[in-house]
């Protein structure tokens, strides 16, 4: 067992640090209070590599592990929270296409995907069906050799600025059975995008809701069997929740880094902060949870490198510890910076608006919970958990 | 045409120095390494004459520890074909430096040899001048732009008083400021395929170089802490203070 970074990880590691000090995060404030979506910077990050980590290399992504790919958008997220959850969504996204897709599917979306030349939105949410997943009632009808598509997705991240959605349609009975993966190009006719949600945080990335009229999606569109959606969703999410949890530690150590520099300039009554046992012991708590957090994800990255059958327990967990950690750090780091924190000159209030929808989405933190209880209650040996 | 880069290993441009405690040096225990910024404006110069078809292999030369690997790999990323190790745990001065590369110029016989201007951790700016003289070839520092051309080069370089525009013949060794260009980023993939580039690793003893430091560090210091500045109340007081107190004007 070795914690080490690999000579590569290292390689992999400083080259996105170097990308996300210059490129991310001089702007970040500015796309946060301008709602601007970088799109011109996301097709660089996409030209580095950045937008088809863990896709194979065939369809020319770098065929990177999951592992790999969280300490790639770690360092990412320490310079914009948000650019970096959309560009790990979209990660995932393309990954399901390369996955799941026939050839000619992967032949036309995975080039421009891998590239970042063209941008993907996972579409599962939908107003009446959240944590409820499974009863969502957007639905295809089979018309010879295409779906006509009727209903509407909530939430969609990136919504109206995506080339391509990959979303959970129901084509069969009700329950998670009946739900299948369709590609639909965000251009299709009857395509249509709710104005941009007003939301917290991740402002530099759009929210929409989308409506399906009567939009035709080619079969050969879909991902893997009819009835197979709800399970190829939630594989996606597996890799999903380690990418947010990814969003949340990268965010709380930039948020650590800017507290200790505080505590070791700012001087009231006399002394610096740092001279205080209990800003000390804060930073101590601070950065103590933190490292747990960032093991934990690494555990469940490697779980799902390993295809390991727990592999969703150990992301359930990873997800609902990270980002709840990753929350409470960003909250003390502003703790730390007193009014200054409050205000939007210093990045803190970003970090805790952006962190705090890293609790809610992918699966809730109290769907996360659901999923490790189930798993602890069932038949199967509980000790493998370690 | 070939083109040799001289990378060094140095201590991140982020990292905040600290001095040991018994003054012998600067604390590099867990301290971030990286490639000299200057060099990695010298390696993407060097990609942009491969790039342009002006030079066909870009060789970047490293001398050091081991871990020297590490920054030759980055440059491997950024562009250039292939690596060659100086290994050694002597602690590397100037003219050790620059008698290593003259014999590494000796074996590779480049047309061009591009360095940084310095290296950001002891600023020394003599490997690349030290170089020049001991291999005889002409000298174009602090290179703000490159033209090549038939034979020679044409550099503006930075100076006191401007900008200064010489030409030199080939084969010559070019050391790089800050303006010459802005380097890319390393790419994933790049980093991937900079593995299978290969290496070749030397010592100083193979080359026929003696690297014994001929200076002697006795101490190392951190330089004296700002004092707190005051606020004067009249341009008069800035003046008098000026002339009477810092004694800058008379």
């Amino acid at each position: 067992m070795d914690f080490n970074l690999n000579e590569d990880q290292v390689a992999f590691r400083d080259a996105a640090r170097d990308f996300s000090d210059n490129e991310f995060a001089p702007h970040a404030a500015a796309w946060d209070a301008g709602h601007i979506f970088p799109r011109a910077v996301i097709r660089q990050a996409g030209a580095l590599g950045f937008c088809g980590l863990y896709c194979p290399e065939a369809v020319g992504g770098l065929g990177l592990s999951r592992l790999d790919s969280s300490i790639i958008l770690e360092q990412l997220a320490m310079g914009c929270t948000s650019t970096t959850a959309f560009i790990s969504i979209h990660n995932m996204a393309t990954w399901m296409i390369a996955d799941y897709g026939n050839d000619q599917t992967i032949v036309r979306f995975c080039p421009d995907l891998v590239s970042g030349k063209a941008l993907a939105s996972y579409c599962l949410t939908e107003s009446g069906a959240g944590s409820d997943a499974g009863s969502l009632r957007t639905r295809a009808v089979l018309e010879g050799d295409h779906y006509v598509v009727n209903g509407s997705k909530m939430f969609i991240s990136g919504a109206g600025a995506t080339d391509v959605l990959v979303a959970m349609i129901r084509t069969g009975e009700s329950g998670t059975r009946g739900i299948s993966a369709l590609v639909i190009p965000a251009d299709s006719a009857g395509v249509g995008f709710s104005a941009n949600l007003e939301k917290m945080g991740w402002h530099s990335q759009p929210t929409c809701e989308i409506t399906f009229d009567n939009v035709k999606v080619p079969v050969i569109n879909r991902l893997g069997e009819e009835g197979d959606g709800f399970r190829i969703a939630m594989k996606g999410l597996d890799g999903g929740r380690i990418n947010i949890a990814t969003c949340s530690i990268g965010t709380a150590q930039a948020a650590i880094c800017r507290a200790r520099d505080h505590l070791l300039s700012r001087e009231q009554f006399g002394s610096t902060l740092s001279s205080f046992q209990a800003l000390q012991f804060k930073l101590a708590d601070m950065v103590t949870e933190l490292v747990a957090a960032r093991q934990m994800v690494r555990l469940a990255a490697f779980k799902v490198d390993q295809g390991d059958t727990d592999a969703a327990v150990y992301a359930a967990m990873a997800k609902r510890f990270a980002t709840d950690v990753g929350f409470e750090v960003c909250n003390q780091a502003l703790q730390i910076h007193g009014g200054y924190g409050y205000m939007q000159e210093y990045p803190l209030e970003r970090y805790v608006r952006d962190t705090r929808v890293h609790q809610i989405l992918e699966g809730t933190n109290e769907i996360m919970r659901l999923i490790v209880s189930r798993r602890l209650l069932s038949d199967a040996d509980i000790e493998s958990i370690q | 045409m070939k083109v040799l880069v001289a990378a060094k290993r140095v201590v991140d441009y982020n990292v905040n120095i600290r001095v040991l405690s018994d003054n012998t040096g600067v604390d590099l225990n867990n301290v971030k390494m990286s490639l000299n910024p200057f060099d990695e404006i010298a390696i993407e110069e060097a990609v942009r004459l491969r790039e342009a078809g002006t030079a066909e292999e870009v060789i970047v030369v490293s001398v050091g520890t081991s871990a020297c690997q590490e920054q030759i790999r980055t440059a491997l990323a950024l562009g250039a074909d292939r690596g060659i190790l100086v290994e050694t745990d002597e602690d590397m001065q100037p003219l050790a430096i620059a008698k290593v590369l003259k014999a590494i110029v000796d074996k590779e016989q480049p047309s061009l040899v591009i360095a940084g201007k310095q290296a950001i951790d002891g600023d020394n700016s003599q490997t690349g001048q030290m170089l020049a003289a001991l291999a005889g070839l002409g000298q174009a520092t602090f290179a703000s732009q490159l033209v090549m051309g038939d034979g020679e080069a044409t550099v503006t370089r930075e100076v006191d008083g401007g900008a200064e525009t010489i030409t030199v013949k080939l084969p010559a060794i070019l050391t790089t400021d800050l303006r010459l260009n802005e380097p890319r980023y390393a790419s994933l993939p790049n980093i991937m395929k900079a593995k299978k580039k290969p290496i070749d690793v030397y010592t100083p003893e193979d080359l026929g170089v003696d690297v014994t430091p001929r200076v002697k560090t006795l101490k190392v210091e951190p330089p004296a802490s700002r004092k707190a500045g005051i606020i004067v109340e009249s341009v008069e007081e800035l003046v008098d203070k000026l002339r009477n107190e810092a004694k800058v004007i008379s």
